[in-house]
Parts: C-alpha cells; structure tokens; sequence
C-alpha cells in the first residue's frame, strides 16, 4: 500500500483543524469567565453554564425535545419493523414503490415538510400542539429506523425461525422470541439514529413549534436571531456532549461506520 | 426464498406495511397535496387566506424580478458550495483511504462525526469564528498575508458557503470514501510498475474510478444546500434571504401563507427535476460502474 506524501498530510492536517475548528470553539467560548464573547485566556469558568439555570425555557426545551425524539423514535419502530420485516422477505408487487415512499422524507427539502405539516396540523386543530410535533417527527425519523432495521432483517439467518416453526412456534410467539431478539440490534441503532435526527431537527419544527411546545434546537435558533452570547455557546456545548455521548454509545453497540454508511447513500 | 413461500404470502407484505402506508398517505402525501394546493389561493393582508382557485402567487413569483434574484442566489449558493465540498472532500477522503488501519477510523469519525452535531451549534461555530471584522478566520488569514484587508464573512454569500460547505462535507467525504472502496488497488500498483507517474495515476486511474462517487455526492450536498434552512438563516440574518428563509417568512413574520406555499413548491419541484435529471445522466454516463 502506497504511502500519503508530505503534502497530503499538510492538506489532511488543515482539513481536519477546518472540520474540527467551529465545533471547538463553541466548546470554548462556553468556559468563559467573561461576561461577552470570548475564548478563555485568563482561565475557565462555569458562570455560563450555571447561568442556563436562570433561563427555564431553555430546560423546558431540553425536556421537549428529549420527550420528542424518544417518542416519535420508538412510534416510528412500531410502523418500520413490520414494514421493513415485509420489504425484506417478500418480493410483492409495489414493493419498491412503497420502499421509496417509506424512504422519501429523506429527498423532501425539510422546509417543504415544516410548511405542509404547517398548513396540515392547523386545518385539523392541532397547529402548536406536542401531538403534532410527534407525528411530524415520526415521519422525518421513519428512514432512518426503516433502513437499519431492514438491514438487521436482510442480514438475519432464517434458518433459526424455520427451526423455530418446525417445533411449533407461529405468529407472536415465533416475532417475540426468534425474530425480534435477532434483530434488535438493527432495531435499537434503528431508535438511537432517529432519536439524534429528531433531538437535531430545527428546518422542520421551527415551523411547528409554539410557545410551549418549542423545542432545544428552536429555542436556540430563535436566541441567537436577536443576540449571540456565551449563554447560547454553554446551551450548545451541553447539546455537543449530548449527542458525542450518543455517538459513543452507537459505536460501542452498533459501529459507527455502519449506522453513517447507511445514512449517506441517499442523503436527507 | 423458495417459490412456495412466496406464493403462499401474497398478502402477508401488505398486512405487514398497511399501518406504515396508511400514515404516509395520511400524514404526508395528503399534507403535500394540501400545500400545493394552498398555492393556487388567495390571500389579503385584512381578509386572510381565501380558498379560491387564482395564480396570483405564481404570476407574482415568475414576474417580481425580487424571486428570480432569490432563487438565483439560492442556486448559485448551492452550487459553490457543491464545488467547495468536490474541491475539498475528494483528495482529503483519497488521502484517508491511503492511512492505516487505526488512524483512518479514527479520522474518519472525526470527520464524519459532525454530520449528527446539531446545525444550530455547528453555525453558531462559523458566526463566532467570523465575528465580525476581526473575527479569528480575517485575523489569521491577515497574519498570514493571504489577505490585506478583512473579508466581510457574516451576512454574505461568502460566509454562507464556508458554513454550509462544512455542514456539508461529511456527505461528499462519505460518498467518495464509499467509490474508494470499489477500487482495485492492483490496478494503481499495475500503472505504477508500468511507469506511470503519480499525477498520471490519479488523472487516469484514480479520479474517472471515483468520480461517480463524487458526483452522487454532489447531488446529495447540492439538493440539502439548495433547501438549507439554518446555516443561510444565522450567517445571512434577515436580510440576505434564500428560498428556505424567505418561505419561513411568508409563514411566520409575513403570514402569507399562499405565497410561501408557492415559494416551497417550486424549491421541491426545482430540486426533484435537478435530482432526477442529474441521476439519470450519471447513470447513462457511468452505466458500466453501476452495473
């Protein structure tokens, strides 16, 4: 195998510092001892992230959108499973017509999404409201624990549930005992992935959300519109340890590389 | 599967996907449907939304030079941003393949870990970065001698690409890292025991080989930059509107739902047409490589 050059790895090094650089520097500032944006040279300080305390809509927020994404990630595993268990062992007619539909939030620009659950969710009553907010996220999660799950049902061995059945197992019992238990962890990746997309969401619920219902991301967005200070860096470097602390949990279940490589073929 | 199996469960796949099905056409294709049609109303700054069938907001989107200006930049920002991630991401996920065992996990989570931070708090990043005229990106880049005098970063189309193209670059990485790994490595051994120099070994063997890779990226990180909502949003303020911010003012400052349902309508058109279109030439192109 051919080395990388010099040159490549002064490029590499850039490139990384240029990835990594924004997402630093938030963590950063948010140790100021300043009362303005800053990075802290003259030591560390947690007065902004004692100050979070003094702002109740940020906290409500965060149980919002806790709330939120386990939720509408655990309803959308009740419609993926089944559908995903169906798309991959059986060749039927429309399958790929409903396999793309069931994938097609991806390909909606989330703007187009947020102004027709918008328009949707107010001609039935419902415009603000937290049931809104689940169904809406249900459907923009719903790819991502479609695809790992249907790559846990692709990948299963059948042999194990033909063996099953020939000692009598059926229907709830044969899903509960054989096929669930070998596909749970496509199934519980299926869950993390979608519960990050929906902790993340701001495109879509920005237009959604309403006083009350907002969640971490629209709470924040709607913060930094009228001002940027380190409050805002100490709120988001507790949402970076958050998601890291996901991340890690994925990897160490499921293998980071896997849940990413699915996520990237079709994009958003 | 044997054909018995098959046979037998004509109905099984449908039970199994009627519930995901139902609340599909219920919750989104019926919404879709509506917006489109919410499109084609009326609306009056005293009277509201008037249910009548008019193409006042579409005749006002294709003459008030206003939206062809925005839509205009809203392409021409998604395309430099596509361009940035191609420029970028390529040679950097080339040079990753290249690495060793751990190393290569290891910079590949670096770099693809961003891709599930939140937006809000990756921007935020850029904003502070930027800030500014003295901002730590002008700051740097004058120490260098790269500029003279600072570059104007927040609320510009600059400052939006840099952003969005870092918001994007783990796609691209992604793709071309996924051609890569398609490549026979014994076909550049084969051109450098013939003679071939490095620059000829990427220019001919390298870079047609990944450039499907490349391209399906850039579909990807065109169609997200395109519909962007947050990135143009914090960087670009409230002046300095793409189709995804001007559709969230219509809704939400303006509350002229009509037009921002026109406005929405033609971003997912424009961008289905471009990403159909573009997929179909890349496969005629490259049909060999999917095949």
């Amino acid at each position: 195998m051919s080395r990388n050059g010099p040159l490549a790895l002064i490029f590499h090094t850039i490139f990384v510092i240029v990835m990594v650089a924004p997402i630093l520097v938030v963590c950063l500032v948010a140790f100021t001892p300043e009362g303005f944006l800053s990075l802290p040279t003259h030591g560390f300080s947690l007065r902004w992230f004692r100050t979070i305390a003094n702002y109740p809509e940020f906290i409500h927020a965060f149980w919002v959108s806790l709330g939120l994404g386990a939720l509408s990630s655990l309803v959308a595993l009740l419609f993926a499973v089944p559908a995903a268990l169906a798309i991959a062992r059986y060749r039927f007619r429309g399958r790929d017509v409903l396999a793309a539909l069931f994938l097609s939030p991806l390909m909606i620009p989330h703007v187009v999404l947020g102004i027709a659950f918008l328009r949707f969710f107010t001609s039935a009553g419902l415009g603000g409201s937290f049931a809104a907010l689940i169904i809406a996220h249900v459907i923009i999660v719903f790819p991502f624990a479609l695809r790992l799950t249907l790559a846990a049902a692709t990948g299963m061995d059948r042999t194990v549930e033909m063996a099953a059945v020939s000692l009598g197992a059926g229907g709830w019992t044969l899903f509960r005992r054989v096929t669930l238990p070998l596909i749970l962890p496509g199934v519980i990746s299926g869950w993390a992935l979608a519960f990050i997309q929906s902790f993340d969401d701001l495109t879509m619920t920005v237009f959604l959300a309403a006083p009350g219902t907002e969640t971490l991301p629209v709470r924040m967005f709607l913060y930094i519109q009228d001002n940027i200070d380190p409050l805002v860096t100490s709120v988001s470097a507790c949402v970076i340890a958050i998601t890291m602390t996901a991340l890690i949990l994925l990897d160490r279940f499921y293998g980071l590389d896997r849940v990413l490589a699915g996520k990237g073929d079709t994009g958003r | 599967m044997s054909m018995a199996v098959e046979e037998r469960s004509t109905r099984a796949p449908w039970a199994l996907t009627a519930p995901a099905l139902m609340l599909f056409v219920g919750v989104l294709l019926i919404p879709l449907a509506m917006t489109v049609m919410l499109s084609f109303h009326d609306w009056g700054q005293y009277k509201g939304i008037e249910p009548v069938f008019i193409l006042k907001n579409w005749h006002e989107i294709a003459t008030d030079p206003y939206y062809a200006e925005m839509f205009w930049r809203t392409f021409r920002i998604a395309i430099l941003t596509t361009l940035l991630t191609a420029l970028l991401g390529a040679p950097e996920a080339y040079i990753l393949n290249r690495m060793s065992g751990r190393w290569k996990s290891f910079f590949l989570l670096v770099i693809l870990g961003p891709l599930l931070i939140s937006v809000v708090a990756r921007t935020l990043g850029w904003a502070l970065l930027f800030g500014g005229n003295n901002g730590l990106v002008n700051k740097l880049l004058m120490s260098l001698g790269a500029i003279r005098s600072p570059i104007p970063f927040m609320f510009t189309e600059t400052g939006m690409v840099v952003a969005l193209a870092h918001v994007m670059m783990p796609f691209m990485v992604l793709s071309v890292w996924a051609a890569l790994q398609r490549l026979d490595p014994q076909i550049e051994n084969a051109a450098m025991s013939l003679g071939a120099s490095p620059a000829t070994i990427i220019r001919r063997i390298i870079m047609p080989q990944i450039m499907p890779g490349v391209l399906s990226g850039a579909i990807i990180v065109f169609s997200l930059s395109a519909s962007a909502f947050a990135t143009p949003a914090i960087i670009g303020g409230r002046r300095l509107k793409v189709a995804a911010t001007l559709a969230y003012d219509e809704f939400l400052n303006t509350l002229n739902w009509p037009l921002g349902a026109a406005v929405a309508t033609l971003l997912l058109v424009a961008l289905v047409l471009i990403v159909v279109g573009s997929n179909a030439l890349i496969e005629r192109r490259y049909a060999e490589v999917f095949r």
